[in-house]
């Protein structure tokens, strides 16, 4: 593994120069298929499709958070075994090779994305499959449905053809007269064999040659179908990692130290004897009190005096941090991943600076996860974005192999980015050593969960602009933060590949305009916070620089920050302009606005999809009400149109609620935000009515899960700019404006 | 000393402290964990069921305090017998996560029953008290509405 490794991490980034010595090393080791996790004795006629006495269950490997991943995943098997979603099951299988996410590292390719050639996306195919070499099950990166929609559709395909073979043995029949309808083979004499009869034969047959339906002949995909999971999440019955019940369970509570610094002393007298408590454990980082009733548990593991360690590995405040970023600047550039033209010139027009601030995830369902260890074999329960490192982590805090781990993955309520992370898993493997035999369910607080996140780093862009004749002419954007992936990656497989980290600058240097002098530097902060993936990622951040200063340019230039950007995508890309159009006719944009009525625009491609979105706020006695939000999104193929709206839609609400009230700030190197009280979410009434129109004018599937969330923060300021004629360039933006609730 | 608590038309006997929340009760003693855990504090409305007919924050009702009949959204219907509003929510397939629907189901079952015709201000004002991080606010209007009187 050794050279894999040498290879991978020359290559992990930016793949484009050495990726031929990675492709040809690759050649023998990543044809060669994943060995197939499941049991074929058991009707697994691929590591994806199971049929059995039973019936049919279709794997989708992909973690759950509520984008509908599972539910199109099946979609796309289903299409091509000819099974309808009610006849099936639906689950996510154990960690496995065989489940790699083949689009994510293509991802780390340094093109534009959206003027990749066919050679480029070819280059992001044989970067996937070192995808494969690390057995990286990752849900993330808007990549499922990238990643699934050949692969899955084949897998459905080879197994209906296994099927098929086997009734053609069966009845004697050529395959070629057999046809397959709703989970059975039909043969020419009207003879219908359900797929669960010929399972056991199937699994012996050879998929032979599959050529896969054209987009016109589907009947599942294309169209909203109804998500699996949502008969449960509406009757209490869906259960979530928190919800994880096994007989004799106890439950915990952690308390972890506020630095990260670990522990110093502490006395766990008097709590070991609180009413239902088993006793108070010490693990890395903390303590976990275990007990007969998570409340009890909380409030033992609270009561606990604790001297903690102080020295946190990180800047003590976020002024602190945020001097690091500003002292970044004076380096060399992390990354030059735009550079057309001139640079602008000293005293141009405008020139500006921008800052974001830490953010937390968040999700509904503070981490948790339930253990059970009985010495030799370690079970886990939880939500989790990558369960291969998951597994492979509990198993070195256990001291035991890998394949003793057995790893269950439920619902998870929220993920955002935070669930690619393992450590809560990593944590209930420490509480359950402590009492070998007895599953315990091992619960955060929420004050817990908010102080110890893997939090969305800030950034400082430094903005400079020319404009002539109501276009830009120069666009200069220096953007500071510290890496996520070089700590991220780190966690996840044991080291971090070294050079430039695209992640910086995603969102900025990669916008679909058509500006002849285009310079886009990254500088890397030297500072290592705990940071982690935040939905959509640097195009959470940089979305907003480039699409307020866009603005800033057009008032600027004297243009209409719409028409402008129309100029500005047509003869560069078109499904952006063709976005751009969208937004307007749906919002009935004029360029103008009524006395206590404001528009923003923005329009960001990220995740391979654009979208454009107006927002519309209105003066409600002296408070901002959002009124309207329209957004036009292309994310090439809409495999489920009412998932990818609620995901555009989602996308959006997770982009206003920070832009209005979020911020993670640090003081002696503690996290100062609890509970939602201090890092307050977006709320029903804050939430603007939202039409979506979903445009298909890219070849190739595209993310939809991430690229609503950038363009909201700037299509807000630019409306509260239009509002009130005041441009904020600091987020969020209650710190400026008093917002309705 | 066991405390009676009647859950779902059910009564149990609960042998845990006094001040033990309500939340914690359903959840770790009932096993009844259709209600969530979210914040602790009241702040986010995930925990939401009914005592009597009103929607409460369970998280901060005293085991000793529950005054009345409790009901928790797996005694509002069963995915057999569907409450009129969790049919909605699977018509308007409003659940994304999912996590802060039960307390999202059991608020607007409230509102409903003390305002059977609510306006769009209304439906915002009764449900800003929950969170949902997903933001799956626009169908939780639309499913709400498909419910109400006239609709």
């Amino acid at each position: 593994m050794a050279s894999i490794g040498k290879i991978a991490r020359r290559t992990f980034l930016f793949g484009a120069v050495a990726v031929a010595g990675g492709a040809a090393f690759g050649a023998w080791y990543v044809t060669r298929p994943a060995a197939n996790p499941l049991d074929p004795e058991n009707g697994a006629l691929n590591p994806f499709v199971v049929i059995n006495a039973d019936g049919i269950t279709l794997i989708a490997p992909r973690a759950e958070m509520g984008q509908g991943t599972q539910t199109t995943w099946a979609a796309l098997i289903a299409e091509e075994l000819d099974v309808t979603l009610d006849q099936v099951r639906i689950e996510h299988g154990p960690p496995a090779q065989a489940y790699y996410n083949g689009a994510l590292m293509a991802e780390g390719l340094p093109h534009k994305g959206y003027d990749a050639s066919a050679f480029q996306h070819s280059l992001g195919e044989a970067m996937g499959v070192m995808g494969k070499v690390f057995s990286m099950q990752v849900t993330g990166g808007s990549t499922a449905m990238k990643d699934g929609f050949e692969r899955m559709r084949v897998a459905g395909a080879g197994a209906r053809e296994m099927l098929k073979a086997a009734a053609s043995a069966r009845l004697g029949v050529p395959v070629g007269d057999l046809t397959t309808a709703e989970g059975a083979v039909t043969a020419p004499d009207g003879t219908v064999i359900p797929y669960t009869d010929l399972a056991a034969d199937a699994v012996q047959q050879d998929t032979g040659k599959i050529r896969l339906r054209d987009p016109s002949d589907w009947t599942i995909l294309g169209k909203p179908q109804n998500r699996f999971d949502i008969p449960g999440k509406s009757t209490g019955t869906a259960q979530f990692g928190i919800d994880t019940r096994l007989p004799g369970m106890r439950f915990a509570a952690v308390r972890l130290s506020p630095t990260r610094a670990g522990i110093k002393s502490y006395d766990a007298f008097e709590a070991a004897r609180m009413p239902g408590v088993d006793k108070i454990v010490e693990i890395p980082g903390g303590l976990a009190a275990i007990a007969s009733n998570t409340w009890l548990a909380m409030k033992a593991v609270e009561s606990v005096p604790v001297e903690w360690q102080t020295d946190a590995a990180y800047p003590a405040t976020t002024d602190l941090m945020f001097e690091a970023l500003e002292t970044a600047f004076d380096a060399e550039p992390d990354s030059t991943l735009r550079s057309t033209g001139e640079t602008a010139p000293e005293n141009p027009h405008i020139e500006v600076e921008y800052r974001v601030p830490f953010l937390a995830h968040a999700t509904m369902e503070p981490m948790n996860a339930t253990a059970w260890f009985d010495g030799t074999k370690l079970r886990i329960w939880c939500g989790n974005q990558g369960p291969t490192f998951l597994r492979d982590a509990c198993a070195d805090a256990a001291g035991i192999d890998a394949e003793n781990v057995e790893v269950n993955v439920t619902l998870m309520g929220g993920g955002f980015g935070r669930r690619g992370e393992f450590d809560y898993a990593v944590i209930a493997t420490h509480v359950a050593k402590a009492v070998p035999g007895t599953p315990v369910n091992v619960v955060w607080s929420r004050e817990e969960d908010m102080t110890h996140d893997y939090y969305r780093p800030p950034a400082i862009a430094r903005m400079r602009g020319m404009v002539e004749n109501g276009l830009p002419t120069h666009f200069d954007a220096a953007v500071s933060s510290p890496s996520i992936s070089a700590q991220a990656l780190d966690r996840w497989m044991g080291f971090a590949p070294s050079g430039p980290d695209k992640g910086i600058v995603d969102g900025i240097y990669n916008q679909p305009y058509g500006i002849p002098n285009y310079h886009v530097r990254g500088h890397k902060a030297e500072i290592a916070p705990p940071l982690g993936f935040w939905r959509s990622v640097g195009a959470s951040y940089n979305g907003y620089f480039h699409e307020c200063f866009m603005d800033e340019l057009a008032h600027e230039a004297g243009a209409d920050p719409l028409e402008m950007r129309l100029k500005l995508t047509r003869d560069e890309w078109l499904p952006a302009f063709y976005c751009l159009e969208a937004v307007r006719d749906m919002s009935g944009w004029t360029g103008q606005t009524p006395e206590g009525t404001g528009r923003g625009l923005a329009m960001v491609y990220s995740f391979g999809t654009p979208v454009a979105v107006v927002i519309e706020v209105q003066d409600v006695d002296g408070a901002v009400r959002l009124t309207g939000a329209w957004m036009a999104a292309d994310p090439g193929i809409a495999l489920d149109p009412s998932i990818v709206e609620a995901q555009l839609t989602g996308g959006l609400a997770y982009g206003l609620s920070a832009a209005i009230g979020e911020e993670i700030t640090f003081a002696d190197g503690k996290v100062e935000q609890l509970n939602y009280p201090d890092y307050e979410p977006l709320r029903m009434s804050q939430m603007p009515p939202v039409e979506v129109r979903i445009l298909e004018n890219q070849d190739r599937v595209n993310g939809i899960g991430e690229p609503g969330t950038p363009p909201a923060a700037p299509a807000l300021a630019n409306a509260l700019f239009d509002l009130t004629g005041q441009r904020v360039r600091e987020l969020p933006l209650k710190k400026a404006f008093t917002f309705y609730s | 000393m066991a405390t009676s608590l009647t859950v779902n038309g059910q009564t149990h006997d609960v042998d845990l402290p006094d001040d033990v929340p309500l939340l914690w009760v359903l959840r770790d003693a009932l096993n009844l964990t259709g209600t969530k855990y979210g914040c602790g504090v009241a702040s986010c409305g995930a925990c939401t069921v009914q005592i009597d007919g009103e929607a409460v924050r369970s998280c901060q009702v005293a085991l000793a305090d529950v005054w009345g009949e409790v009901t928790t959204i797996e005694g509002l219907g069963t995915p057999d017998t569907l409450h009129r509003l969790q049919q909605a929510w699977i018509d308007h397939q409003v659940a994304q996560c999912g996590y802060c629907q039960s307390g999202q189901i059991m608020q607007a079952a409230s509102l409903l029953a003390e305002n059977p015709a609510p306006s769009d201000d209304d439906i915002d004002a009764a449900m800003s008290g929950n969170i949902c991080r997903c933001g799956t606010y626009p169908r939780i209007r639309a499913a709400i509405k498909s419910v109400t009187e006239g609709a």
